[in-house]
């Protein structure tokens, strides 16, 4: 059976990995009357992919503003490569090393995809030439290398998601946050991005990303995280937290776990 | 090197204007339409490349004008330090008038209207406070040698502000090649996006801000060692403050031309207005408003950004030609 984590019991991380890249420990995110994210802990590994996933408004994107440094938590801690970065601005965590792209896509629409690529990679080259270089070749590593000239707002979605993606690791992240970048692309779609994903978990970039298309959770995340209102309901690898019963309540609504059992049982 | 040719091309041309001009009219013009494409360059390096919006850059303009004058007349200053001064403290302005909006976190239409409330501020208290000679105005001391940086010809004059222009020309073009401009860029068109990939938004919009209120500020400077006078509705009236963002705006925001070509345009407009029409109060600013429209409207990036797209239209019809060729 999957270890189901309970909203408010801290887990012992020291007795199952050794040091991981980034830990989340008891975050809140109160908007006025509304709890957000509710004491969440969670872990990513270096060198995996792990996965968060949720209903809708299950406060995933949240989290990851919180852990990106966009939101300041009402409480908890946030600790990457063993320091404390609770509330440290986008800027300086994305110099440390954690980059992340965002749900809705934000292209540098007036640019072109070259110039959008290129403000990521002068985080890490302060010189033009270096730059434009270290941006083609990310450009061509994600699969923009035919359209490097093009306008950013030409681009179809498919484009600006792996645009988004291509920004990031322009930054040569350590730790990478995706935001759904999947959602919207057809299965063709996916099959070409998702080799691009394991290939970054091979080169040593760590991911956490946010997902609703299951089938690639599934193939490419090492080790799941659910979130439901606020609270990590489950975790496990992704075949446990598919079986588990909280995470199928919280998908299908209460006692869906039960009918769907018997057929589970069979 | 390459990257600079267009604006020494540019500058030679425009340096041989007075050679084959003599009239002091056309040279009068020209000084002034130069003048204002230096202060709208000013803009243009906060406005155009980082999208930030001043109504209030005649803060900077009056500030660099005020001190110059001020050094010369009431602590016998010579004009040349003088001049610096007046650009130092310009930008120093421009660090204070910053950090208090952007550390606020004010954007777009906020960051405007506070960018016009100090120039609207100070505009009041200089027509009152002693040392601008309040409602008076200060009045400097004609003295026409070069140590004291007035000139008996027009031609000299325009050939210094010119020199200013090429200076501010050269700047923009070297902040367009940094990585300071290519962040400034990615702060104007999407500032969260830039923050995620490591840009501090609120670091690059102060260090434009700084170098916009000075080039802002040497327009001031320039400006009443040519007339020798200067009032606080000259210095921060909001007329200098509509012209240095019409011109860029008007030219192509963003573009390290657009100034130059938007001042040319509307000062040549402008003053075409007048002949027609004689020289009615208000006319000039009834004219800026038509074309700001018709820019608006019909060349959202500016002439500059016309030009651009019909060049980039001919050369598709061009390979479209020779493809069936």
């Amino acid at each position: 059976m999957a270890p189901v984590v309970a909203c408010r019991a801290s887990p012992n991380w020291g007795l199952r990995m050794a040091e991981p890249l980034l830990s989340v420990d008891r975050v809140s995110c109160r908007f006025s009357g509304l709890l957000a994210v509710n004491a969440a802990s969670l872990i990513v590994p270096a060198g995996r992919v792990t996965a968060l996933i949720g209903p809708n408004g299950a406060g995933k994107t949240t989290l990851f503003a919180i852990i990106s440094g966009f939101q300041r938590p009402s409480d908890g801690v946030v600790r990457y490569q063993g320091e404390t970065v609770t509330g440290l601005p986008p800027h300086e965590l994305a110099r440390r090393g954690i980059a992340r792209t965002f749900q809705i896509v934000q292209p540098f629409a007036g640019l072109s995809v070259r110039e959008n690529i290129l403000v990521g990679a002068h985080l890490r080259h302060a010189k033009r030439a270096e730059a434009l270089a270290a941006a083609d070749i990310v450009g061509c590593e994600v699969g923009l290398g035919d359209i490097l000239d093009r306008s950013a707002d030409t681009l179809t979605v498919a484009g600006r998601k792996r645009l988004e993606l291509a920004r990031a690791l322009a930054t040569e992240p350590k730790l990478l946050l995706l935001d759904e970048v999947l959602a919207g692309l057809n299965p063709t779609e996916i099959r070409d991005i998702a080799p691009i994903i394991r290939g970054l978990c091979a080169r040593g970039i760590s991911i956490l990303m946010i997902e609703h298309v299951m089938q690639a959770v599934m193939s490419l995340s090492q080790h799941v995280f659910v979130l439901a209102e606020g609270c990590i309901i489950a975790e496990g690898t992704p075949a446990e937290v598919a079986a588990n019963r909280a995470v199928v309540e919280a998908y299908l609504g209460h006692g869906a776990a039960k009918k769907l059992g018997g057929a589970h049982d069979r | 090197m390459r990257a600079l040719a267009p604006i020494a091309a540019v500058v030679m041309a425009l340096a041989a204007v007075p050679l084959l001009v003599n009239s002091n009219v056309v040279l009068n013009f020209l000084v002034v339409t130069l003048m204002i494409a230096l202060a709208g360059q000013g803009w243009n390096i906060l406005g155009g490349y980082g999208g930030q919006y001043s109504f209030g850059h005649a803060a900077f303009f009056g500030t660099g004008a005020y001190v110059n004058a001020i050094l010369q007349v009431r602590y016998g200053v010579n004009a040349w330090p003088g001049f610096a001064a007046g650009i130092a403290v310009g930008a120093a302005l421009g660090g204070i008038i910053g950090v208090l909006t952007f550390r606020s976190g004010l954007r777009g239409s906020y960051f405007a209207l506070v960018t016009l409330a100090f120039a609207e501020v100070l505009r009041i208290v200089a027509s009152v406070a002693p040392i601008t000679g309040a409602g008076v105005g200060t009045l400097m001391k004609l003295d026409l040698r070069a140590q004291a940086m007035q000139f008996q010809s027009r031609a000299a004059f325009y050939w210094l502000i010119l020199a200013l222009v090429a200076a501010s020309l050269v700047i923009a073009r070297l902040i367009e090649r940094s990585r300071f401009g290519v962040w400034l860029i990615a702060v104007r068109e999407n500032e969260d996006a830039a923050k995620a990939l490591g840009v501090n938004a609120a670091h690059v919009k102060l260090g434009a801000m700084v170098v916009s209120a000075a080039i802002t500020a040497a327009a001031g400077c320039f400006y009443v060692q040519y007339f020798l006078f200067i009032d606080s509705g000259i210095a921060y009236g909001t007329r200098i403050s509509i012209e240095a963002l019409l011109t860029p705006i008007i030219g192509g925001a963003g573009t390290v031309f657009g100034p130059l070509v938007g001042a040319l345009v509307v000062q040549a407009l402008g003053e075409g207005a007048k002949l027609v029409a004689g020289d009615a109060p208000g006319l000039s600013l009834i004219v800026y408003g038509c074309i700001l429209v018709l820019v608006i409207a019909f060349a959202p990036h500016g002439l500059i950004g016309l030009i651009d797209g019909a060049r980039r239209r001919l050369s598709r019809v061009a390979k479209l030609g020779a493809a069936h060729g």
